[in-house]
């Protein structure tokens, strides 16, 4: 395998013309830095600018300004046949004239390989993706799975750079759709490869990166470990993007070098923080649905609906006019409430997080 | 292992099925005995007789038509002529008809609207237009040859003014289909080519062009079948160089030999259909466009100037040529003599008044009354076609489908031949032209039915039948008003393409009932042009108002500009 590149994005934006003449900002004066080797996610619902910059990664959009730079290089002036690049389509993209052979040999057949390299290192890659015994099969003969792993193994098989993945997954069904998962990530870990992935699935972008670059209107509104967006996410928005949340009004009683008491509708809890937060400042914060804890009296809230998924009980809970959704894990042999009931439940400390 | 064989029973049980789905509506019953009963006298029988006729003399079975028309040089000549032309023609239509494609597809070129419109003028136009602009440009009188470079001994009568002719007749046809193609092509696929390494060129060459290779096929299929059956223009400008098509009327009608002319009718009868069957059956079912289905996203249309530059300058070139042969003939119409004197004048008009009004009337008249039967039974035939199982559906099908591929002249001659005798004697009459309109403008409506019918999900009209509604109520309730978009279309095409019918009504008019084109034909025949010119402008003139009428009205009925397309 040849060496992975890194990838910066300096200050890229990207206009586009409507019909009727207006200015749309898809992509508003992003920076963005992918290390080698590293497996990153641009994630955010659609329209976010996330398949914008991708494209403009590979070439086949150009930007209005700022710069790309693929391995060092500043590639803004390259075409996307002389970038270090390899794309998985959305729909696949395989030649429907040409068998999977072909298919995953086009490349180095353009780059005129000697027969012996296209044809081993097309094998190879076959083999990786034990799709050894599928050669002759062409794409109209091939289940949407089938043509996903065709599709990548052509990428793979240039060796690029960077790969880049633009929501490879959304046509599969959701089952096939967890094992390309996993494919994809020990594949990806295995050969070393840099990865820029759009998804606007928050589960994909977690299961796969470590790095996740959430997209908003064509800015981004934060960079993280999925932990790190997921448990501390920089906004309301990142919060209710990714994943179930619950966020109330609260107000800080002290602050004392990272850790803060902090009143939440008249319950004293202790949080640890990293930021400086000052007395009486009213804050938001963040409770993940199974960061509440049930039958533990500090609140108590009318159940309004509550719903048995096997490996959670799902409640709302009209909490001071407010919707609280808590997660109850594993609810085998533990008592449940019913709609109309009263239930009583309390914030687990560690789960707590102040914006 | 043993193939799965349906057995004489289970065959029976679904025979009887049919039969009792068939015979349990009616209304439904008696449209589809009516419309296997007009394809049958229509189509099947009247070819039934030419084969018959071919094999006939003087009520005997015989071989001696067969042996003279091939041992004949100059018959051989013509067969020779009509394979050569159609091939030359297909080649360079497609050709140009791609191009044209392409840069609509896939180019940011100014104009395109314009083109656009001109690569679909000649579908519209009366058949030899362009054939009677050609002679004007490039005769020995010739604007071009004679008037601007002094050639006195041009001969555009022959191979290369034909070729002319029906390059310009016909590219549209391969335009087209082509880009409808072009347009389906993922240009996802040609991004994954150029991601991987391949230049523009490079994609063109290794996927652009070969997604396309049944596309062109088709559309050379497409030409070639048109070519051979095409009437008009070999008679207008073909001179000595004659065709099969040409030769079944000059054997059949000019020579009064009718054993000849329906054995060179069965010839080229033959040749279309196998290119058709070749069309439909082989070329037609393979196509790669269809697997990768949806397009994902719009084309980035190339911009380049090297790409840009020269295809522009062809399009505008040969939409010069075609605005200029349709300006042409109208001009041609208010000069006194072509290429001697250039004065204007009506006296050609004022010829066409006081001599001939009669054929504009007819023509004009029996198009109307043709025009909303052919558009009625055309979504008929789409609707039990694709929406009904009945016992005679392949029938009916095949053979509407069949008769795209009849050349003209074939008909024509098998209704000389079948109705010119008892039981049922229409030669002569109006009724046997209006069939003539009726069938050879109908597949083109049933094509468009077919395909905007298969569309639309069957459960809506499943509804209507389920509420209650007949399988007629569900027709004229639901299922026309769906497919509007294209009954008007085959409206506006029908009355279009029977205005300008030659082919199959050159052997059906008759001192009471003359047409226009036939008119037109016999005004060049004499050297009229300027005649001839008149009478092509008035039917340039009635075909324009009839479509600007229809679009007037349509849109008053609150069909939206989408659902008209010729």
């Amino acid at each position: 395998m040849k060496e992975a590149k890194g990838v910066v994005l300096k200050n890229l934006t990207k206009k586009f013309l409507t019909q009727d003449g207006k200015e749309v900002v898809a992509v508003d004066n992003i920076n963005l830095e992918v290390n080698p080797g590293e497996f990153i996610t641009l994630l955010g619902p659609s329209g976010c600018g996330k398949t914008t910059t991708l494209r403009m990664i590979a070439g086949f959009e150009t930007p209005s300004s700022g710069e790309i730079l693929i391995g060092n290089q500043i590639v803004d002036n390259l075409t996307p046949d002389k970038r270090d690049t390899a794309l998985v389509f959305q729909n696949y993209a395989l030649f429907p004239h040409m068998d999977v052979y072909n298919n995953v040999a086009y490349g180095l057949k353009i780059q005129k390989k000697s027969k012996s390299e296209v044809s081993e290192r097309v094998n190879k890659i076959l083999d990786l993706m034990k799709m050894e015994d599928m050669i002759y099969r062409v794409p109209s003969q091939m289940s949407g799975g089938q043509q996903q792993r065709v599709s990548l193994a052509r990428a793979l098989v240039m060796e690029p750079g960077v790969l880049l993945f633009d929501e490879p997954l959304s046509n599969l069904d959701a089952k096939l759709r967890l094992h390309m998962r996993y494919e994809i990530r020990k594949i990806q870990q295995k050969v070393g490869i840099t990865s820029i992935y759009v998804t606007h699935d928050q589960e994909e972008a977690m299961s796969l990166s470590d790095k996740v670059v959430v997209m908003n209107k064509g800015i981004i509104e934060q960079i993280g470990t999925p932990q790190e967006i997921y448990q501390k996410p920089i906004n309301e928005f990142v919060a209710n993007f990714i994943g179930a949340a619950n966020i109330l009004d609260a107000e800080i009683i002290e602050y004392n070098e990272g850790i803060v008491k902090i009143n939440i509708y008249d319950k004293e809890y202790t949080v640890n923080v990293d930021k400086v937060y000052e007395a009486r400042q009213k804050v938001r914060i963040l409770v993940r649905p199974e960061g509440i804890t049930i039958d533990k009296d500090d609140f108590d809230a009318l159940v309004t609906k509550s719903v048995y998924m096997g490996d959670n009980q799902e409640y709302e809970v009209d909490f001071n006019g407010k919707i609280v959704q808590i997660n109850n894990h594993n609810p085998f042999g533990k008592k449940t409430y019913k709609e109309n009931e009263i239930l009583k439940f309390g914030f687990d400390e560690r789960s707590i997080h102040i914006f | 292992m043993k193939k799965n064989k349906i057995t004489f029973k289970a065959r029976w049980h679904h025979f009887k099925q049919k039969l009792t789905k068939t015979t349990r509506d009616p209304i439904m019953m008696m449209t589809i005995l009516f419309v296997i009963t007009a394809l049958s006298l229509f189509i099947i029988y009247p070819l039934y007789k030419i084969l018959r006729e071919s094999f006939m003399l003087q009520g005997n079975f015989t071989l001696t038509h067969y042996e003279k028309a091939f041992t004949l040089p100059s018959n051989l000549e013509i067969l020779r002529n009509t394979i050569v032309l159609g091939f030359t023609v297909a080649i360079i239509s497609t050709i140009i008809g791609f191009i044209f494609a392409y840069s609509n597809a896939y180019l940011k070129l100014p104009n395109k609207k314009i083109f656009n419109a001109i690569a679909i003028l000649p579908i519209v136009s009366p058949p030899f237009v362009i054939a009677l602009s050609t002679i004007l440009l490039f005769g020995r009188k010739g604007l071009i040859t004679n008037g601007l470079l002094g050639w006195t001994n041009t001969n555009v009568y022959g191979f290369k003014g034909l070729v002319f002719v029906q390059v310009l007749t016909f590219f549209p046809i391969a335009f087209l289909l082509l880009v409808g193609l072009l347009q389906k092509i993922d240009p996802s696929v040609e991004e994954a080519a150029r991601d991987l390494g391949a230049s523009r060129w490079n994609v063109f060459k290794t996927i652009t062009l070969p997604l396309m290779v049944p596309g062109l096929a088709n559309a050379f299929l497409l030409v070639f079948i048109q070519t051979v059956a095409d009437f008009g223009n070999p008679m207008v400008i073909g001179g000595n160089y004659t065709t099969l098509a040409v030769q079944v009327y000059l054997q059949g009608i000019g020579n009064y030999d009718i054993g000849g002319g329906t054995v060179l009718a069965v010839i080229l009868l033959m040749i279309s259909i196998s290119l058709f069957m070749i069309q439909k059956y082989f070329v037609g079912k393979k196509s790669y466009i269809t697997v990768t289905g949806k397009v994902s996203r719009a084309r980035e249309l190339i911009t380049d100037k090297h790409i840009i530059r020269p295809i522009y300058y062809f399009n505008l070139f040969i939409t010069f040529l075609v605005g200029l042969v349709y300006a042409l003939v109208p001009l041609g119409s208010f000069v006194k003599l072509w290429g001697i004197d250039y004065s204007l004048s009506l006296s050609h008009y004022k010829y066409v008044f006081d001599v001939g009004l009669e054929p504009i009337k007819d023509t004009t008249m029996l198009a109307l009354i043709s025009t909303p039967i052919t558009g009625i039974l055309a979504m008929i035939i789409a609707f039990l076609v694709v929406r009904r199982e009945f016992i005679g559906k392949n029938f009916i099908e095949f053979t509407s489908m069949l008769s795209i591929a009849i050349p003209g002249t074939v008909i024509g001659l098998g209704y000389v031949i079948t109705y010119n005798q008892k039981p049922l004697v229409l030669t002569g009459t109006g009724i046997i032209l209006v069939i003539a309109f009726i069938m050879r403008t109908m597949p083109v409506g049933i094509r468009s039915g077919i395909a905007s019918l298969q569309q639309i999900d069957p459960s809506i009209e499943e509804a209507a039948h389920d509420l209650g509604a007949s399988s007629a109520k569900v027709f004229t309730s639901v299922t026309l008003p769906m497919i509007r978009p294209a009954f008007f279309s085959g409206l506006v095409t029908g009355f279009v393409r029977s205005m300008t019918l030659v082919s199959t009504v050159i052997f059906l008019v008759s001192a009471k009932y003359n047409m226009l084109t036939v008119a037109i034909l016999s005004q060049v025949d004499v050297g009229r042009i300027g005649v001839a010119s008149a009478y092509s402008t008035i039917l340039i003139l009635i075909v324009t108002v009839a479509i600007w009428i229809m679009k007037m009205l349509l849109s008053r009925l609150g069909a939206s500009q989408g659902d008209f397309e010729i």
